[in-house]
């Protein structure tokens, strides 16, 4: 057995490894550390030219917000982008992994990837793992068949619809849409509407918060708007809280001479005195 | 395969009475905090109820006015909220009719214990403070735990975000970890903000607090409201 400090290369795939350990511990009463939740508003709507996908901006640990500006619109492919909702670091790695495998796939086909596929190569990923990964996603892009809009749940199953909402401000962020979408919408009518049913997450769901980003895909543009509208204003502080100097205590000082090695010298042209 | 049956089995079909399980309590959140003056106390709350992730209301204070100087700031379940404020209310009533006058903070207080541990093996689920003025008209504050333990202290905050709240207060009021300060006594105002700065604090970090709050004063003179808005996702 190599010692733990040689860098050996990892087996491909999840590790295993300490799963019975772990569920003997947990008998006998230890709390293993949780991951980070996005309770999210995410949401797609496909409208005249393409597609508009929509998030909040907070990461929850429990009760407390973790992230008040995080990224949950993620990169599949130039045309593909997709909106994460559940545990944060499935829905970043998977959305990754299928990325490159996208990127891969466009490399031997010579072809802009449809986002078909990428729904495909998701879906299966997610079922293998039986609801383990959780990852809720929101898939849309634009490719030669025109937008598409999917919603993809953490056990595999998928819809193909022309407008879509996900995570714990789902519901939300529904109303409005099925109050107010139609087909064949203005860019402008759009965005406001994503924006609206966001900030219904934002104001309305407590595992939703900060901010709204917006991500509108046509044929031959994307425009990443990070962030588009910052639903709340942060309150202003009325006092000021400078601390003087020499407000924390010193317990103790040393002076030490630093040895250094001189690694690099650089020679500086100087103008000559005149 | 038998194997496997029999694993099942014995997993999944255990011998003997079953337990049906009836859960009283629900958790509502919400933060109170209390600062006592000179000759005045400060107690303040925010105004969201929810429950799991979501809001029941934007406009619910957990503040509530016992006596002319003395009022409770109280959080946790809200069903055991209103039965505790309403008994107390009654109790505060014939304590009044009984002996012509109101009760002191100090006495709320001590009945307020002795309410709570009444109920030390069914507990109100409540995080209670009690704000007012003592006997010399001094500034008072009172914190409880839910079964009756309590002390007078300087300055408390209670419920969801006290753990936040909590230590600001203990470097700003309490003057902890700071070295060579001169303490000077806090006057009304620069309580009153402090009590909204460290509530917008806690509104960006506790999915609990939030949408506004209110600000109690008392005084000699009464109680006074002060609205102050937070943010609201």
């Amino acid at each position: 057995m190599a010692a733990i400090l040689v860098a050996e290369p990892q087996a491909s795939g999840f590790s295993f490894e300490n799963c019975r350990r772990n569920i003997f511990l947990e008998k006998q009463g230890f709390i293993a550390p949780t991951a980070y939740k996005t309770g999210t508003t995410i949401a797609g709507i496909i409208y005249k030219d393409g597609v508009i996908l929509g998030a909040d901006t907070r990461a929850t640990e429990d009760t407390v917000v973790a992230d008040k500006n995080c990224s949950k619109i993620h990169y599949i492919a130039g045309n593909i982008y997709c909106c994460g909702a559940g545990t944060a670091a499935d829905t970043e790695m998977t959305t990754q992994m299928i990325s490159s495998q996208i990127e891969l796939h466009r490399l031997n086909t010579g072809r802009t990837p449809r986002v078909g596929t990428a729904n495909r190569l998701l879906k299966q990923m997610l079922f293998r793992y039986q609801g383990y990964i959780s990852a809720a996603l929101v898939l849309g892009g634009v490719d030669i068949t025109g937008p598409c809009l999917y919603s993809i749940h953490p056990h595999g199953s998928t819809d193909k619809l022309p407008y879509v909402t996900m995570g714990s401000g789902s519901l939300a962020a529904m109303a409005v849409f099925e109050d107010r979408w139609k087909p064949n919408m203005e860019r402008d009518d759009a965005m406001l509407l994503v924006r609206d049913a966001i900030a219904a997450g934002i104001f309305n769901d407590l595992g939703s918060g900060s901010n709204v980003d917006l991500c509108i895909i046509t044929k031959d543009k994307v425009d990443y708007l990070r962030p588009y509208d910052e639903a709340n204003i942060k309150g202003q502080r009325q006092g000021k809280y400078r601390y003087k100097r020499g407000t924390t205590a010193v317990l103790k000082s040393e002076v030490k001479k630093l040895e250094y090695e001189v690694v690099s010298s650089t020679v500086v042209a100087e103008p000559m005195e005149t | 395969m038998d194997i496997l049956q029999i694993n099942q089995t014995s997993d999944y079909k255990k011998a003997g009475p079953l337990q049906a399980h009836f859960n009283p309590y629900s958790y509502n959140g919400g933060t109170v905090l209390a600062i006592a003056g000179e000759n005045f106390s400060v107690i303040a709350s925010d105004t969201r109820l929810s429950e799991g992730f979501s809001i029941h209301t934007r406009e619910n204070p957990k503040t509530y006015k016992l006596t002319d100087t003395t009022v409770l700031g109280a959080c946790g379940f809200h069903g055991d909220v209103l039965t505790l404020t309403k008994v107390l209310d009654a109790r505060l009533k014939i304590y009044e009719q009984d002996h012509h006058k109101q009760m002191t903070t100090g006495a709320v207080a001590a009945m307020l214990s002795t309410m709570l541990y009444h109920r030390r093996f069914f507990p109100y689920y409540v995080y209670n403070i009690v704000a007012g003025l003592d006997d010399e008209g001094k500034g008072c504050v009172y914190s409880f735990d839910p079964v009756g333990s309590y002390e007078r202290e300087a300055y408390r905050a209670g419920g969801s975000a006290s753990a936040m709240l909590q230590p600001l207060l203990d470097n700003q009021i309490g003057f902890k970890n700071q070295q060579g300060v001169t303490r000077i006594p806090l006057s009304r105002e620069k309580a009153v903000n402090l009590v909204k700065d460290v509530f917008i604090s806690a509104a960006e970090r506790d999915i609990y607090t939030g949408d506004s709050i209110l600000i109690n004063v008392i005084t000699k003179d009464g109680v006074t409201d002060e609205r102050f808005p937070l943010r609201r996702d």
